[in-house]
């Protein structure tokens, strides 16, 4: 599967309600939003799940900073 | 008052599910160790070897390796069973994902191997009369959905209520026949299942703060609760729920 970080980032940034999808880019630091949640979290872990197959860890969120860092974790493992 | 123990499994037959690992395994371990003979069972015959391994009295126990979620299997297991002083189901699966994730195949995935495969075992194993009069059931439930809401755990929270539920009624419709149900009711416990990785180890520690003792629970602790309800101690209780959880409830 091609995986483009493109549209990585639009599923990621359909997790949140609040916070708009123009605030969320490639070099955003998603812990650091205002709206993160340990909800969102698994929501994250979900969307990946059922758009890429792949099962993250919790440790795989913990270790990523940007959305950029999760999309490279989220690639490795397609 | 040498030998008194009320305690004791001393030449029960137990039916054990899910004995290849965590509760089921403990479970086995503390019964063999009270006295009773074992019937181990699991999808997973590596995790059997092991626990038979681990018994007292090895001689005295058998493993039957089946899926429980498969009809002919449950048959063919209760085929293989004579009679029954005691069951424990014990097997279980989750995967946490939020109510917007909620999926076909994982829901009927956690919902079989929860809590259907314990009800159809426990109706075949009533309705072919394999429990002597003075028997015991006991569901491995959980905290989870029936007494604690967390964020991500629809899906197995639901399986667990459905069990708490069918528990009270196997308990009702039993009593009259000397056959007592009971569940145990876990906190989070070290087990291949809290393991699993959708939490980080970050994650668990900021959880076990959550708990009034500030740990986990290990399988041993829910073992003995299990083991209360299997011996003769508990002679008058069914249609209870006993919780392991550290006070993790209290709140």
């Amino acid at each position: 599967m091609i995986m483009e970080l493109k549209d990585f980032i639009e599923n990621f940034s359909a997790q949140f309600d609040d916070t708009d999808a123009s605030e969320i880019k490639a070099g955003t630091e998603f812990k650091e939003l205002d709206e993160w949640s340990s909800l969102i979290a698994l929501s994250v872990i979900a969307m990946v799940d059922e758009e890429y197959e792949v099962i993250l860890k919790g440790e795989d969120i913990r270790n990523s900073a940007t959305v950029e860092d999760l999309f490279n974790v989220v690639k490795a493992k397609v | 008052m040498e030998g008194y123990n009320p305690f004791s499994l001393d030449g029960k037959v137990v039916l054990v599910t899910g004995a290849a690992g965590g509760i089921g395994r403990a479970t086995a371990i503390e019964c063999s160790k009270l006295g009773a003979h074992l019937i181990l069972t699991d999808i997973n015959e590596e995790g059997l070897k092991v626990t038979l391994e681990q018994l007292e009295n090895q001689e005295a126990h058998r493993y039957i390796i089946a899926n429980l979620t498969a009809d002919e299997e449950i048959d063919k297991l209760v085929g293989e069973i004579d009679k029954l002083d005691g069951f424990v189901s014990n097997a279980g699966v989750t995967k946490p994902a939020p109510v917007k994730f909620v999926n076909r195949t994982d829901l009927e995935r956690i919902m079989s191997i929860n809590a259907m495969a314990p009800m159809y075992l426990t109706q075949r194993l009533l309705r072919k009369k394999k429990f002597w009069k003075n028997s015991s059931i006991v569901f491995t439930v959980s905290i989870g959905g029936v007494y604690t809401t967390v964020f991500g755990n629809a899906m197995y929270g639901s399986s667990k209520g459905a069990l708490q539920v069918f528990m009270k009624n196997v308990a009702l419709e039993s009593a009259m026949n000397g056959i007592r149900c009971n569940s145990v009711n876990p906190g989070m416990i070290n087990t291949g299942l809290v393991k699993s990785g959708t939490y980080s180890e970050e994650d668990r520690q900021k959880d076990m703060q959550t708990y009034p003792m500030k740990r986990y629970g290990e399988p041993r602790e829910v073992a003995l609760g299990i083991v209360y309800l299997l011996s003769d101690a508990s002679s008058f209780v069914t249609g209870h729920s006993l919780i392991i959880d550290g006070g993790k409830t209290l709140y």
